[in-house]
């Protein structure tokens, strides 16, 4: 491990200044994926900077049945909180499924979407890897990819996102606020990730020193009927191999509205507009739920790999889709 | 050597005697060694799995504040012995296998010595290298015997003409994945050298035999033994990848000499453990069974194909169970190795029996389908009289007793052989069982003192407690072999500085440890009676076993298997055991292990999967995230019950090794289980969703 200095800043505008100022300084929130990595040489800052108690820690109620998440939150106390529970269900069972109780009483509404690949060579110093060494080469493409990319994966990097929070955080269409050196600016959360082509040491959109302080849920009722199903090769503490948040609003059988993303399969948490536009108005029928799959998967590649590479998280990610809308409907009914 | 028939203290239900230190945190392992002016140690390892080193940079990390030495093969001692090259650390420049050690830093503290080992910098020779194991790779060869020295090779009859003869056959071919132990408390030692006089080296190593590793250290570094000392009271589990010293041992002994009178701590990274404290091979395992349309096996082979490393060999006994587990007259078993640039596999949880009994007993329930026939019953009508191969009566065997048992215990007579047709929700349900076997090992030597003190009983041998309960089960023995009361007992182990004891292997600590106890014993009743003095000493010694009788404790395993109908999830809500192995010394240590070794089983038969990546050499889902072992979710209801038998043969306790045995057969039950559920036939470890989804399609 590289030694470092740390900071503990009076308020959060003193630690955007701060880290602005410093290419070598980042931010630290509940230092789940963060201290691993500076053990691991995959991070390398030389400056940390602590900000989980100078971020807000409320959730917010902001009339309509909108909330608004503090960066500082914990993945536990956002899971637990009624309003959650009871508006967003998919945003609850989403961070349920991820890690474990300690590391969720650790994470952070704002660190959890900014948590790196899991990818086993970018988390391997002694691997090339585009994302973590520029220009070094992808050391996946060819090699284990049972947790990699079968959408929007470049030639450059087939990294997946490993967040569940930021995969129902993308269905819920959810605005991201940041605070930066020059003031604030809101984005899209399903514009904050990005996906890889030439530049994957970039995650998301963020600039040096912006800092995500909290986190927008506009008011959806159809939110109200949502789901998240994570599938993995261990019942707990696993990534996932795909996962799908839905909401589907169903009238006299026919489908009024839905929202989908899917987790486990891109750069980003992956918003399934093509399902979702396949869905609009047609049957609640499993036909239609495989269309839409279809819909979204058709430009969908695996990596050859190991172990038979991951080919099998297409027909996996269509059928864990059509499963999610079918019980949803179910309980639509 | 006379059997122990009246117990009191063998057969209680007694807490561990170390629980207390354990949960309290008060109970010391190797690394925490309470010792001043400690430094620590951090290796630097190989990024290539074949070459030289051709250049070693270490200027930047000796520049750093807080270093005190780096090794490397210009700077680090020459060793006496170079015989075992997984234990030549730092000898020569060559490389043989990816993660290779080829240098280290001592450091004032674990940080700066891990960020020196960063700032090394090394240069190669880089040589091709192979790592990738295939039945059909054309450099196989037969080992001179396989671990520890059983012959590579069986041969009864003539398989093929009686398979060619038989009504019904199977042939198939199953594997099993590479595998690492994973212990908990990671691979540790603390060594400190003391200059005075000749010299005195002592390690504080997490290791599953004090004596042993004594011996191995001793001679690589060409000391007498009374000059090396090893203590050990506490191991946090070794699954067999510390019965033996592996590299870092030498290297941390290495650290203490080149700075003497500085205590060294090192402890391995779980990623360092991947390439440097053994592994289990994987293995390609072809079974063939021919029998009639009753259900006689007639024809019987396994011919199996697995991998050792290019410098050390270790070849796992993977035929070995099938050679005696079950009757035919025909009978084949062979071994076949490729020695690759890997790093040096080595014992893991039932070497041998582990991936041994996954083909056999996943073919058996093939042959079972193939017949129409229960697959218990198919067992049971092949059960033989004597020991095949050896003709050798069985002390006990039975394997009969813990089927049936196990059926009704698990309601077996209700099921449906057709596979695919149960669904519960979503899941689709399935049964499956398999049969378990691990053999009575009793190592040649290890000796005990007893010693009164007081009113105490004073039993010493340098046994190891690895989480198997030996600080609670020798007192039981020891009671029961004095007449004393069990409080009455101390027990002192995990030294050099006590008697000799063998290594905590091959299920053998108890037999052999406990029959030496009972030896001492004796002793002691037979020089000073009832009435001892004060100081009373007599020592006892294991003696050798009884070679009349071939002994073996068996099992059976019974598993529920879920399938998901959607998605292909596998989740195994009950395993039930049930075991024949002997008198239970202990029903709390006993149930612990067999559900500890059965939960391992469920971990080989749904995650364990060691990726070796064949481009770098090295196993790259080298954590504990990615590397799955089953958590407690995965597990619902474990149960183990064990029949009452009574042994005379196996030693004076009658008791018969149990940490192994849990592991045996689980994940063939496993994917019969699967089988049952969804009608797929997984033949390859692990069993995961992506092969059961084409039949669900």
């Amino acid at each position: 491990m590289k030694p470092f200095d740390y900071r503990h800043p009076a308020d959060a505008a003193a630690a955007v200044r701060t880290v602005a100022a410093d290419p070598d300084a980042v931010y630290l929130g509940g230092g789940t994926n963060l201290v691993d990595h500076l053990k691991l040489g995959v991070a390398e800052p030389d400056l940390v900077v602590g900000v989980t108690d100078l971020l807000p820690a409320e959730i917010e109620e902001l009339g309509g049945g909108a909330l608004r998440i503090g960066a500082g939150v914990s993945n536990s106390e956002l899971a637990a909180h009624p309003r959650v529970r009871e508006w967003f269900p998919v945003l609850s069972q989403a961070l349920l499924s991820g890690a474990s109780g300690q590391l969720r009483n650790m994470a952070t509404t704002g660190g959890n979407p900014l948590q790196r690949t899991r990818c086993v060579y970018f988390q391997d110093v002694t691997t090339p890897c585009n994302k973590r060494t520029p220009g070094s080469g992808c050391s996946a493409i060819g090699g284990w990819t049972r947790y990699h990319a079968i959408l929007g994966a470049s030639d450059q990097c087939i990294a997946v996102h490993p967040s569940d929070m930021a995969v129902a955080m993308a269905a819920l269409d959810a605005q991201v606020r940041v605070l930066g050196p020059d003031g604030e600016r809101i984005i899209p959360f399903t514009d904050l990730h990005r996906l890889p082509g030439d530049t994957p040491e970039r995650d998301t959109v963020l600039e040096h020193g912006e800092l995500i302080t909290a986190i927008d849920l506009p008011a959806q009722t159809i939110a109200r009927r949502s789901a998240y199903r994570k599938v993995r090769d261990r019942a707990s503490y696993a990534f996932a191999l795909v996962s799908v948040a839905a909401a589907l609003d169903v009238k006299d059988g026919v489908i009024a509205d839905a929202r989908i993303a899917f987790g486990g399969v891109a750069h980003k948490p992956w918003r399934a507009h093509r399902a979702e536009e396949a869905l609009r108005g047609a049957a609640a029928s499993d036909s239609s739920y495989r269309a839409a799959a279809d819909a979204e998967l058709a430009d969908a590649r695996p990596a050859e790999g190991l172990e038979g590479g991951n080919a099998f998280k297409i027909p996996l990610l269509r059928r864990t889709l059509t499963a999610t809308l079918r019980d949803l409907a179910r309980e639509d009914a | 050597m006379t059997f122990l028939s009246d117990t009191e203290a063998i057969g209680r239900d007694l807490p561990r005697r170390d629980g207390a230190a354990k949960v309290l945190g008060s109970a010391t392992y190797a690394f925490e060694t309470p010792l001043d002016g400690a430094v620590h140690l951090h290796p630097v390892q190989s990024t290539i799995a074949r070459g030289r080193v051709t250049e070693l940079d270490t200027t930047a990390a000796e520049a750093l504040d807080g270093v005190l030495a780096v090794l490397t093969p210009g700077t680090a001692e020459r060793l006496a012995s170079t015989d075992d090259r997984e234990l030549a650390a730092l000898q020569d420049e060559e490389v043989g296998f990816r993660g290779q050690i080829v240098a280290a830093v001592i450091a004032d503290s674990s940080e700066v010595a891990r960020h020196a080992a960063a700032l090394v910098r090394v240069g190669y020779e880089q040589a091709a290298h192979e790592t990738e194991l295939r039945a059909d790779r054309d450099d196989l060869y037969t080992p001179e015997s396989v671990n520890p020295d059983f012959p590579s090779d069986t041969a009864e009859g003539d398989v093929d003409a009686a398979m060619a003869a038989a009504e019904v056959t199977v042939d198939e071919t199953y594997t099993t994945a590479m595998y690492h132990n994973n212990p908990m408390e990671p691979h540790a030692t603390t060594a400190l050298w003391d200059p005075d006089g000749d010299g005195f080296l002592t390690l504080w190593d997490s290791t599953q035999g004090v004596h042993p590793t004594r011996t191995t250290i001793a001679s690589v570094f060409g000391l007498d033994e009374d000059r090396v000392r090893v203590v050990c009271p506490y191991v946090g589990g070794g699954f067999g990848s510390k019965g033996q010293p592996h590299v870092h041992v030498v290297l941390a002994a290495l650290a203490a000499r080149a700075l003497p009178g500085r205590p060294v701590r090192l402890a391995l990274t779980r990623q360092q453990m991947f390439s440097l404290a053994g592994h289990r091979t994987p293995t390609i395992q072809r079974c063939r069974l021919g029998a009639d349309k009753a259900g006689t096996i007639t024809a019987l082979a396994v011919d199996v194909v697995e991998r050792t490393s290019r410098i050390k060999e270790f070849a796992e006994q993977t035929g070995l169970p099938a050679r005696t587990m079950y009757a035919s007259p025909n009978r084949r078993t062979t071994h076949r190795l490729a020695a690759l640039d890997v790093p040096v596999p080595s014992w893991m949880r039932a070497p041998g029996e582990c991936p041994g009994m996954f083909g056999p007993e996943v073919v058996m329930d093939e042959l079972a389908e193939r017949l129409g026939m229960d697959p218990i019953e198919l067992r049971i009508r092949n059960e033989p009289d004597v020991e095949p191969g050896s003709g050798k009566p069985f002390s006990s065997r039975n394997l009969v007793g813990c089927l049936r048992e196990g059926a009704s215990r698990f309601g077996w007579s209700e099921r449906d052989p057709r596979p695919g047709v149960r669904r519960r929700g979503d899941w689709l349900v399935g049964t499956g069982v398999a049969s378990s076997t691990y053999p009575v090992n009793r190592m040649a030597q290890s000796t005990a003192t007893i010693r009164l003190e007081g009113d105490c009983y004073v039993t010493e041998i340098g046994a190891a407690d690895l989480g198997t309960g030996t600080w609670t089960t020798l007192p039981q023995i020891a009671a029961d072999a004095l007449g004393v009361p069990v409080s009455r007992v101390e027990v002192r182990i995990g030294d050099t500085d006590l008697p000799m004891a063998s290594v905590a292997g091959g299920s053998s600590g108890t037999t052999t440890w406990g029959s030496a106890v009972v030896e001492a014993a004796r002793a002691f009743r037979a020089r000073y009676g009832t009435e001892p003095p004060d100081g009373a000493e007599a020592t006892g010694s294991v003696g050798d076993p009884d070679q009349k009788y071939a002994k073996h404790a068996y099992g059976a395993q019974f598993v529920e298997a879920h399938v998901n109908v959607d998605t292909g999830e596998v989740r195994v809500p009950r395993l039930l055991g049930v075991f024949a192995a002997g008198r239970i010394i202990n029903p709390r240590t006993a149930r612990s292990q067999f559900i500890g070794g059965m939960t391992m089983g469920l971990s080989m038969a749904l995650h364990e999967d060691s990726v070796l990546d064949p481009r770098t050499g090295h196993v790259v889902n080298h954590d504990l995230a990615e590397y799955h072992i089953t958590a407690n979710a995965d597990v619902d209801v474990v149960e183990a019950h064990w029949l009452t038998e009574h042994d005379p043969h196996v030693n004076a306790m009658g008791s018969k090794g149990i940490g192994e045995i849990g592991i045996v057969g689980t994940a063939a039950a496993v994917s019969n289980a699967v089988w049952h559920a969804c009608g797929v036939r997984v033949r390859d470890l692990p069993v995961t969703l992506d092969k059961l989804l084409p039949a669900l399609e």
